[in-house]
């Protein structure tokens, strides 16, 4: 086994991606916990001292900090719902015998390799444009008025502009445990006379659950990221603002430095606490 | 799996699997079709779907007007560079870490995850002060060390759960043999490795070439890759459709080719080998 020598080795290999992120990790995040202490307005007098947990008291009582968190919610809770739904169904399609089952599934993905500022604005110009737009086209054909998807229903219009990008991935992860599916298993209770609806609540879904849990976890900490299909498409109006895009405003837009850093502090922490769910799952499977 | 069914049940499956298919790859279609429509036959109603005279003229105005080369080289260098770095470095620590494991390494694996959990919009404004400070802002070489620090927990796991499978015996017999550390990264880990390693670039690739968050908010000209081009887009050029789509479809074509490949890696690189 390991002698002495490759141990000290393999630690030095190891150091510069420790130091690396480490680094990382550190120097930015205890520059925002200093920031979120003091009045810093870079174009308005600067640095002007320590303030206590004043920004901290002000972002959470401020008129904008609340609807933030309900739109942060509804657009994660929102795209979740679709994707995993949707995603559970497409991916039995899939895994069911077909023609050209390699291509459908290369169109199914396709949307995750798009960039989401194209993924944005072909949407919200091509297809979501009052008057030019594919959809307007299609409401005109049934004698319908074409709607300004993006002012006046910006956040269905954002949660279907964020699922699509989001649904290839939950459909390829839940794919790939459908495939690990026993199915001598699902045969034998379907010889057993067990209807579809049992043998997919007692045996397909708690098979999926471990790889549904983690589609969750992964996409509520991307999702609560989102930041160009925002910047693109709505630019925060319309109550499309998420939490994140309100630390982004208050930072570059405001150049509230303390404000924005101490909103910064709130989001860390929002993260971390979905990040420790992942990690006991991650970790558990390394162990085995 | 290979279960039989009826050819009628086939045909049922295949033709409700094409239909979405289609529906879900219908947006990225409809922008390919209209980059080759004039202005106007792009916006007609009603829309048409094939019979067009297609042409190159988007293609054109969009290369000539906007210097989408620089744009695209930019992104190349930012998307390999920030990839070729990171796998410099998390090679040698996702070996040492699959082949000298000890009590902490689930400990580190870990951490190093924990890394990439960090909110960006949370140090925006320190890592913004820093280029500022250090005079990289709108940098390529900020942009290389910034995606590759992000990249890099998706790297070394990846890498990690590749070599993993790389089984010890082989190791051990080589140890037994005589050969050096040296000998044993050089002549039998790298050719096992190898098709781990290129499968990790290609998806890092991919996920460096589509971040959208530090791109967008340190660059402004010269170092600003696809990206920030395509987000320059917004009205009024957007409303210029057929010129949209073109822009578009030059930006997302190369990553949809080399997404293609990648599918099966997808899952093991972002699901941090959770689920196989």
């Amino acid at each position: 086994m390991a002698t002495k020598a490759s141990r000290s080795a393999a630690r030095l290999m190891m150091a510069p991606a420790v130091i690396l992120l480490l680094g990382w990790m550190l120097v930015p995040l205890i520059m925002t916990l200093w920031f979120s202490f003091r009045t810093y307005l870079p174009l308005r007098g600067g640095d002007k001292g320590w303030t206590g947990f004043d920004n901290y008291v002000r972002f959470v009582t401020s008129s904008s900090f609340w609807p933030a968190v309900q739109t942060t919610l509804i657009i994660v809770v929102g795209v979740l719902i679709i994707t995993v739904v949707l995603g559970i169904l497409l991916a039995m399609l899939l895994d069911q015998p077909m023609w050209g089952q390699g291509i459908v599934r290369i169109l199914v993905i396709a949307p995750f390799f798009v960039m989401p500022t194209v993924s944005a604005l072909v949407w919200k110009n091509m297809f979501m444009d009052p008057v030019n737009g594919l959809f307007a086209h299609l409401w005109r054909l049934f004698g319908a008025e074409p709607v300004s998807w993006l002012s006046d229903a910006a956040m269905p219009s954002l949660i279907m502009i964020v699922s699509w990008q989001w649904l290839p991935f939950a459909t390829l992860i839940l794919l790939t445990a459908f495939q690990s599916l026993d199915s001598e298993q699902l045969e034998a209770a379907e010889m057993d006379g067990a209807p579809f609806a049992k043998r997919f609540f007692y045996i397909v879904l708690p098979h999926l659950s471990r790889a549904i849990t983690i589609v969750i976890l992964i996409q509520t900490i991307f999702l609560l990221a989102i930041f160009a299909e925002i910047f693109v498409t709505t630019g925060g109006a319309f109550g499309t603002r998420t939490l994140s895009y309100l630390i982004f405003q208050r930072v570059l837009e405001s150049q509230n430095i303390g404000l924005g850093s101490a909103g910064g502090v709130y989001a860390i922490i929002l993260a971390n606490i979905v990040a420790i769910f992942l990690m006991r799952i991650v970790g558990k499977n390394l162990d085995h | 799996m290979a279960r039989s069914v009826s050819p009628r049940r086939k045909l049922i499956n295949t033709t409700a699997a094409w239909a979405i298919g289609l529906l879900i790859f219908f947006p990225i279609l409809w922008t390919i079709l209209t980059s080759f429509k004039t202005e106007g036959q792009a916006i007609a109603s009603p829309p048409i779907f094939l019979g067009f005279d297609w042409t190159l003229e988007n293609y054109r105005t969009v290369m000539e007007r906007s210097n989408y080369g620089r744009f695209l080289w930019n992104s190349i260098i930012i998307a390999g560079g920030s990839t070729i770095l990171g796998l410099i470095i998390a090679i040698p620590a996702a070996w040492s870490m699959a082949f000298v494991p000890s009590k902490r390494t689930k400990d580190v694996l870990l951490w190093m995850l924990s890394t990439k959990m960090l909110p960006a919009v949370g140090v925006l404004y320190p890592i913004y002060l820093l280029c500022i400070q250090l005079g990289i802002l709108d940098n390529r070489v900020a942009l290389v060390v910034i995606l590759m620090l992000i990249n890099l927990p998706i790297i070394v796991w990846m890498l990690y759960t590749y070599f993993r499978e790389i089984p010890v015996e082989i190791l051990e017999a080589a140890r037994m043999d005589g050969a050096t550390l040296k000998e044993e990264l050089l002549y039998i880990l790298t050719p096992m490795a190898i098709p781990g390693i290129a499968s990790t670039l290609l998806l890092n690739f991919i996920l460096a070439w589509n971040e959208a968050f530090w791109t967008l908010n340190l660059t402004a000209v010269n170092a600003a890759p696809l990206t920030a081009f395509i987000a320059s887009y917004s009205s009024p050029e957007g409303l210029f459709f057929a010129k949209l789509s073109a822009a578009s479809t030059m930006a997302i074509a190369p990553i949809l080719i080399l997404g293609w490949f990648s599918q099966k890696q997808l899952v093991r690189g972002l699901t941090f080998g959770a689920v196989k």
